[in-house]
């Protein structure tokens, strides 16, 4: 019961990486140094999800400063569950990365940049603070731009580039906003801003600033119009790479949503409830519809990753306690199948050379284990019973029924059906058909190096236990979900709950004798 | 002396996004450090300006006399500018290497990673 535990999913990945950029020459030793410190970080985040499921909340003022003056940090059952889902594909994919990464690269600073971008993501999870959420942002966007562009491949450059433009000006729009809101707040706890713009939801330049946030998040988290750099970039880095990358990054945006809708600017939400809903529906529509008109494996997954984002914000619009229920149970589940198709694709990439659909074939013959490994996640993720994916969807849709909003709940489901059209077109083509004669095409050994047959070997034995493990989390999740449904039931009911969740980061309303020193803009008035 | 600043960030602003909208991947980069530079000081200008009155507590006072410049915008502008010159520094590099692989400066020809077969897709 310390609830000092919320320092350690921090703690850990920055001491790793800062050990492992001291051992640069020794391949093994960033292996093991990668290993284990994503998995103490696993660890450590199941034990805050445990603690915090005790406490409610965990608050943590750095520096001893009462709560509006310094930066504080929180966890909630919201936060928790989300720190723990992603040290858990943390841990996953530095497993994978040990096979499939190769010497140069990892002396090339992959361990140490992979642990930074864990601490980055973990770090937005757990901040109580608009202007530190920002510096996370950064922290792990620095490490994502380097992770994506360091192989220095034509095709990972150009979608770096990208990448590092748009969410450059995404994260500007970011510090315009959170300096706006500062203008006119006159802090920047997130808990203080909601309570004092709930005070004064008609303040002047309030909505714009709410706005230049909401977009910069839903760049972040590839919301509609804002998700253009995903596809353009997520399928050229390495496989362990995009994974990671699929599962986390976008999420980080979804859950900056979650917190900008339920606590920052929960007495606005009115003004942006339809906008939400629409957009969202236009994401899950653009997003499978792209995914249909793609040959590349994970192309076609960057594409559903936009899709099923619209499902975990529609939930979020919709905001009641079931809706939200089901988009926390929506982002645990999505993040841990989307990261297992981004590994699958990659054991593809490495088995044989390429994973353009119109280039790999027979799989079903030649790896019958790996066709029942993204059978899983590939149902999962289209809503088939009894897998995780179907109890999500299905409390989207049953969300959205009892809020009477019968034309998202349509377009759920044929945004549903589609998924499944996109994954047995993976499927057939990948795994059905036989290999098709690819001796015309001369340019595969810029791919993937043609790794000599034992070293692929050498290299799955590493790669495919991660995938089997997750595998078997989306089917636990499937077969007995009740204990999580009922968690985010409990992290539901907490984010609907923006007095409490002030009540717990700020003091009691006593005068308390504090200088006043650090806030003028109180001095000003509202000005 | 708010109206000037404002001026100046909105000259700032619309400088970059001209820039951006060029084709030009070095131009580009500048319009991302003309905007970036005029969020920093958008960010600045939001505690609002004051002239000469640093916020310092005179001696045996427990606080500043009333009006004094806000000294958090500045901490959140020197943390900005850091993050900033650092992002710069890594997306100039990142273009010298993506116009090394691309052999070209228009952003059009940076199109390998949209074709439906990808870049090492089956050529025609």
């Amino acid at each position: 019961m310390n609830p000092y535990a919320i320092l350690l999913p921090l703690m850990l990945p920055i001491i790793g990486a800062v050990l492992l950029l001291i051992f640069t020459r020794s391949a093994w030793m960033q292996r093991i140094g990668g290993l284990l410190f994503s998995a103490l970080c696993c660890f450590a985040s199941l034990y805050l999800v445990w603690v915090v499921d005790q406490l409610g909340y965990i608050v943590l003022q750095s520096g001893g400063w009462a709560a509006p003056f310094g930066i504080s940090l929180v966890a909630d059952r919201f936060s928790a569950i989300m720190v723990a889902v992603s040290s858990f594909m943390g841990f996953g994919v530095a497993w994978y990365a040990v096979g499939e990464i190769d010497e140069g690269r990892l002396r090339r600073y992959f361990f140490p940049l992979y642990l930074l971008l864990l601490f980055g993501v973990n770090g937005a999870f757990l901040t109580g603070d608009l202007f530190n959420l920002y510096v996370w942002f950064e922290v792990m966007l620095i490490a994502s731009f380097i992770l994506m562009a360091a192989g220095g491949r034509r095709g990972e450059l150009e979608g770096a580039l990208k990448y590092v433009s748009l969410n450059l000006l995404a994260s500007v729009f970011f510090l315009i906003g959170a300096g706006m809101v500062y203008g006119i707040t006159g802090t920047l706890n997130m808990a203080d801003i909601s309570a004092k713009v709930s005070a004064a939801p008609d303040a002047a330049g309030i909505l714009p600033a709410a706005m230049l946030l909401f977009v910069a998040f839903s760049v972040k988290a590839a919301l509609f119009p804002f998700f253009f750099w995903l596809p353009s970039s997520y399928h050229t880095p390495l496989p362990a790479v995009s994974a990671i990358f699929a599962g986390l990054l976008t999420k980080v945006g979804v859950y900056a949503l979650f917190r900008f809708h339920t606590l920052l600017f929960v007495s606005l939400f009115s003004h942006f409830q339809l906008l939400l809903i629409v957009l969202s529906v236009l994401t899950m529509v653009t997003g499978v519809l792209g995914a249909a008109s793609h040959f590349q494996m994970r192309r076609i997954l960057s594409f559903h990753i936009i899709s099923q984002i619209g499902y975990m914000t529609v939930a979020l619009a919709l905001m009641t306690p079931l809706a939200l229920a089901a988009g926390i149970f929506y982002l645990v589940h999505h993040i841990i199948v989307k990261t297992n198709l981004f590994l699958i694709s990659g054991v593809v990439l490495k088995i044989k050379g390429s994973d353009d659909l119109a280039r790999v074939g027979g799989l079903s013959k030649s790896a019958p284990w790996l066709a029942l490994l993204f059978f899983i996640p590939a149902f999962s993720l289209g809503g088939i019973p009894p897998l995780s994916g179907f109890w999500a969807k299905f409390g989207v849709v049953k969300a959205g029924l009892a809020g009477g909003h019968w034309w998202v709940v349509t377009f759920a489901l044929l945004v549903g059906v589609l998924t499944l059209f996109s994954m047995t077109k993976i499927w057939a083509e990948a795994f059905w058909k036989s290999q098709p004669d690819t001796s015309g095409v001369a340019d595969e050994a810029d791919e993937a190096g043609e790794p000599a047959p034992g070293s692929t070997a050498a290299a799955l034995r590493w790669m495919v236990p991660p995938i089997v493990v997750m595998a078997t989390a989306t089917v636990m999740i499937g077969l007995l979900g009740e204990p999580l449904f009922n968690y985010t039931e409990r992290a539901a009911a907490q984010l609907l709950d923006a007095p409490g969740y002030r009540a717990a980061v700020l003091p009691a309303v006593d005068p308390a004798p504090v200088v006043p020193a650090l806030e003028p803009q109180a001095l000003k008035g509202g000005n | 002396m708010e109206w000037a600043v404002a001026l100046l960030i909105g000259v700032l602003f619309a400088c970059g996004v001209y820039c951006l909208l060029r084709r030009s991947i070095v131009r580009l980069v500048i319009g991302v450090l003309l905007i970036s530079q005029g969020a920093n000081l958008l960010v600045f200008l939001s505690g609002g300006l004051t002239l000469g009155q640093p916020p310092m507590v005179a001696q045996g006072a427990k606080a500043p006399v009333a009006p004094f410049a806000d000294p958090l915008p500045q901490a959140m502008v020197l943390t900005a500018l850091v993050i900033g010159l650092g992002l710069i520094a890594f997306l100039l590099t990142l273009v010298f290497r993506a116009h090394e692989a691309v052999g070209s400066d228009d952003i059009n020809n940076f199109d390998s990673t949209e074709q439906a077969h990808g870049a090492e897709g089956p050529k025609p």
